[in-house]
């Protein structure tokens, strides 16, 4: 980000708009979703599904990583990887032990 | 260079100061000092151990009671070694002392890449160790609940605890501090020429364990915040509904689990076991090359290895959890990683193994040391193989068994190296030489006795003699044929005390002795040795940023004119 | 001497070191909320009853603070582009607007803390709250942070502009990334806390 001409930058201000937009259509999405009565399970999904997308909208191009340098993807890589296996494998063990 | 030394205080020289080196001692210092309390506190417990409920010698008056030893004490003191050895001993002189000074020196940095923050770090630790020093004043003592801390007993205990969280809380965040700082270092302020695979393996072992801690110790702040809220706001995330606590039942909600913090405990602190181990085998790998004036065998193989072993760290965890009653299935998930990171483990040993043949060795004390950890280290990683299986680890957990088996890693294995590292570096921090025949002793006396501290440990944890007990298993009839081996260890472990006089008197000797002229005398290939004075010069380091043309280990180059060739040698 | 990198980017990597460490220290926040994440998701497959988060909390408010941390994100961005484009003046309005939606965030959290309060609900109460006021109070020490920060370079920190405007520019990135940071966790523990 750091050589980037006027035109660049204008051109990167319409984005950022046009995902400001976006986060708040989907904020009103996902609240008007838990209304509905989609079950647990539906709503967890979806809703996950719509944070997803929005936190997705401000890595991407408020936090500029859909254009960032190999350390950068190689370290976040990483990262998601620990943060996965710190999600889902405490959840494994409890889940085998109430089925024993 | 030499044109802006202007004058500064005693305070910004030598107290605030944000030269890297100056904080690597720094840290140096403060860990060694914690190391000898640490090593204290468990001398004053194997009196107990030795001679249950008889009068502790010298310090007995300090501890109430006729000078016995009190269990509630015991367990204080259990807890705090624990916690100080690793916490506040070994990793901040391994990853703080070694890395902070050494890893600069060796890529060709000028300093640290945020020196503020390299500060910042060295001083939040410092008040972590000064709050975990506190505990000892409050009532109820310090933090009583083994160094794992496992609720529910965590969350019920004394004020200790609390205190001991609040010094957690700051050491997470030096060290998250102190890994960033490593981390963009290494990436960023590496010289011209120094690429990945010319990198020497410490720089790729701080690397690695900067990478560990940045991303384990996180989950343990998050664990730490939790017993807070659980012992100040008085939730229940660690305890599960109606527990009875001295005949009372509890009060509070319910409905937590106690499994949830050793989950989140030990997905910090298995990839510690490797932040502890890593750093020792870059040193060990340094002082093995130099040593053997050879190149090392498999450069290749092990930096793959240890970025391997780094990755596998973080999913094997549940092997400290076996008997919590997982079931079969994720068990032999947990065993299959277990028994899969003893690879690379044993490519380390391998490669550091190999590279002594065929080499001239010269026995100097670094080496000794270096060549002590070998076959230390393979005895504490060998006797993890039955505690990663769960058929044989029910029946070893929470025995003497493991207590040897992971002080045979660390102690014997780690402080060796980091001994090592302190007599193989002391040229360059001092400019002098320590004493090869006090190096010599303190090397064979420690060897001796600290072997007499842990293999017994072996036979007792065989015998099914359980851990953290106040009267080292008197009580127990199935104890009764291997009680006398409690001696043999604490007569051991004050040896082992007394060994290290030695290493005390030396530094003091060799610190008010002579400077040497010689730069580079153990005539070594990196950087840090051929391309600035000892010790370095102020901020800066190098009269002029070296360039580097060639890989860490080129001893011995076939038609050379001497037998190392320094990485900044062109051709 | 000074240290490389702080202002150019390495050539090899493309970063300058601010924005390097940043990250990083992004990865590891990554790891400390997840760790409650993971506390969250264990504690509440672990009993039969776990209550919606709409019995408790008001999910109106909390959909006025989403809004509120996107919109300072949004203008946080704008006030790094303005810098880009050699506009302080617009700078200086953007990071404002940022600074006035975070207070606005807090305020907000501040009523939705009392109201819980006043109804008697605690972090001991259940473990449901308990989780909610621990994940929502870290952010707000976030939330907090972010405001100290943004706020030194608002006023006095805005000085090196005039000195050295490539760093302070990268500051500005820098400080934007973290600001995002806590916007995306905020994204995600809304559905989670209030709509799950």
């Amino acid at each position: 980000m750091a050589n980037m001409t006027p035109e660049e930058v204008k051109h990167h201000i319409k984005t950022y708009v046009m995902v400001f937009v976006a986060l708040a259509f989907l904020t009103v999405v996902t609240v008007g979703i838990s209304y509905l009565d989609l079950g647990v399970t539906g709503g967890i999904v979806l809703a996950l599904i719509v944070a997803s997308i929005k936190g997705s909208l401000v890595a991407c191009y408020f936090m500029h990583l859909i254009d960032e340098k190999i350390t950068i993807y190689w370290t976040l890589l990483a990262t998601v990887a620990m943060f996965l296996v710190l999600l889902f494998l405490p959840l494994s063990t409890s889940l085998a032990q109430t089925q024993v | 260079m030499s044109t802006d030394h202007h004058k500064e205080s005693f305070w910004t020289k030598y107290i605030f100061s944000t030269d890297h080196k100056i904080i690597g001692i720094q840290y140096g210092i403060t860990s060694l000092v914690w190391l000898l309390f640490g090593f204290t506190l468990m001398m004053i417990m194997r009196y107990q151990l030795a001679y249950p409920e008889s009068p502790v010698p010298f310090i007995g008056s300090l501890l109430g009671d006729g000078g016995i030893l009190p269990s509630e004490m015991y367990n204080s003191l259990g807890a705090m070694h624990g916690t100080i050895m690793i916490f506040l001993g070994v990793v901040p002189l391994a990853f703080g002392a070694f890395g902070n000074y050494f890893v600069p020196l060796q890529i060709g940095a000028i300093d640290m890449a945020f020196p503020k923050l390299n500060a910042a770090s060295y001083w939040m630790y410092f008040m972590g160790s000064v709050v975990m020093a506190i505990g000892f004043f409050v009532p109820g003592g310090a933090a009583n609940s083994g160094w794992t801390s496992y609720p529910p007993l965590a969350d019920v205990a004394t004020m200790g605890q609390t205190v001991w969280l609040w010094g957690m809380v700051l050491l997470i965040t030096s060290s998250l501090l102190g890994s960033v700082n490593i981390l963009v270092t290494v990436i960023q302020l590496r010289t011209e020429g120094m690429t990945w695979m010319k990198l020497p393996i410490f720089v790729w072992t701080q690397f690695i364990t900067a990478f560990l801690l940045l991303l384990a110790f996180p989950p343990l702040e998050a664990a730490g915040v939790l017993q807070l809220m659980d012992r100040l706001a008085g939730t229940s995330f660690f305890m599960p509904s109606g527990l009875v606590v001295s005949g009372e039942v509890l009060t509070n909600a319910g409905g937590g689990s106690p499994l949830l913090w050793q989950h989140l405990f030990w997905f910090l602190a298995h990839p510690e076991v490797y932040v502890l181990i890593l750093p020792a085998f870059g040193i060990i790998t340094e002082i093995i090359a130099n040593n053997t004036r050879k190149p090392i065998w498999g450069y290749k193989a092990l930096v793959y290895a240890m970025i391997f072993l780094g990755f596998m760290s973080f999913i094997v965890w549940a092997h400290h959890m076996y008997i919590t009653g997982m079931g079969t299935t994720i068990g032999a998930f947990f065993q299959t990683t277990t028994m899969i990171i003893s690879i690379p483990s044993v490519v380390i040993l391998t490669a550091l193994l190999l590279s002594l043949w065929g080499g001239s060795i010269r026995f100097n004390t670094p080496m000794l040391f270096a060549l002590g950890f070998i076959p230390m280290f393979g005895i504490g990683g060998l006797t993890g193989l039955p505690l990663g299986l769960a058929a044989s680890d029910i029946h070893l957990h929470d025995t003497y068994y493991v207590i040897g088996h992971f002080h045979y890693v660390v102690a014997p294995g780690t402080i060796f190296a980091l001994f090592a590292g302190i007599y193989y570096w002391f040229p360059k921090m001092t400019g002098k030489k320590t004493n090869e025949t006090l190096g010599k002793l303190h090397f064979f006396f420690s060897f001796i006795f600290m072997n007499g501290v842990f293999m017994p440990m072996f036979v007792q944890g065989l015998a099914g003699v359980s851990r953290r007990l106040w009267d080292g298993g008197e009580i127990y009839a199935h104890a009764a044929d291997v009680l006398y081996l409690n001696e043999v260890m604490s007569v051991s472990a004050w040896l082992l005390g007394l060994a290290q006089i030695f290493f005390i008197v030396n530094m003091i000797v060799s610190l008010r002795g002579k400077k040497t002229a010689e730069v580079n005398p153990w005539d070594a290939t990196t950087i840090e040795w051929t391309d600035t004075t000892s010790p370095p010069l102020g901020h800066g380091n190098f009269e002029t940023v070296p360039s580097v043309y060639r890989g860490p280990y080129e001893y011995s180059v076939p038609g050379a004119d001497k037998d190392f060739t320094p990485q900044s040698e062109k051709g | 001497m000074d240290i490389p990198y702080t202002v150019k980017n390495r050539p090899d990597t493309g970063l300058y070191n601010g924005k390097l460490g940043v990250w990083l220290f992004l990865a590891s926040e990554v790891m400390l909320f997840g760790g409650l994440f993971s506390a969250y998701i264990f504690l509440r497959t672990g009993v039969d009853n776990w209550p919606m988060g709409a019995e408790y909390l008001s999910v109106p408010l909390a959909t006025l603070n989403t809004m509120f941390l996107i919109t300072s994100s949004v203008t946080m961005v704008m006030s790094w582009a303005s810098l880009k484009l050699n506009d302080f003046k617009k700078f200086k309005m953007y990071a404002g607007i940022t600074l006035l939606l975070a207070l606005g965030f807090l305020v907000v959290k501040y009523f939705e803390y009392t109201s819980k309060f006043h109804h008697g609900y605690f972090p001991s109460t259940n473990n449901f709250l308990g989780i909610y006021f621990t994940m929502t109070g870290l952010h707000v020490l976030h939330v907090i942070g972010g405001i100290v920060v943004i706020f030194f370079y608002w006023m006095p920190g805005a000085k090196m502009w005039e000195t050295d405007p490539g760093r302070f520019t990268n500051r500005i990135e820098i400080v934007g990334l973290y600001w995002h940071f806590v916007d995306l966790v905020w994204i995600f523990l809304f559905p989670v806390l209030y709509l799950l």
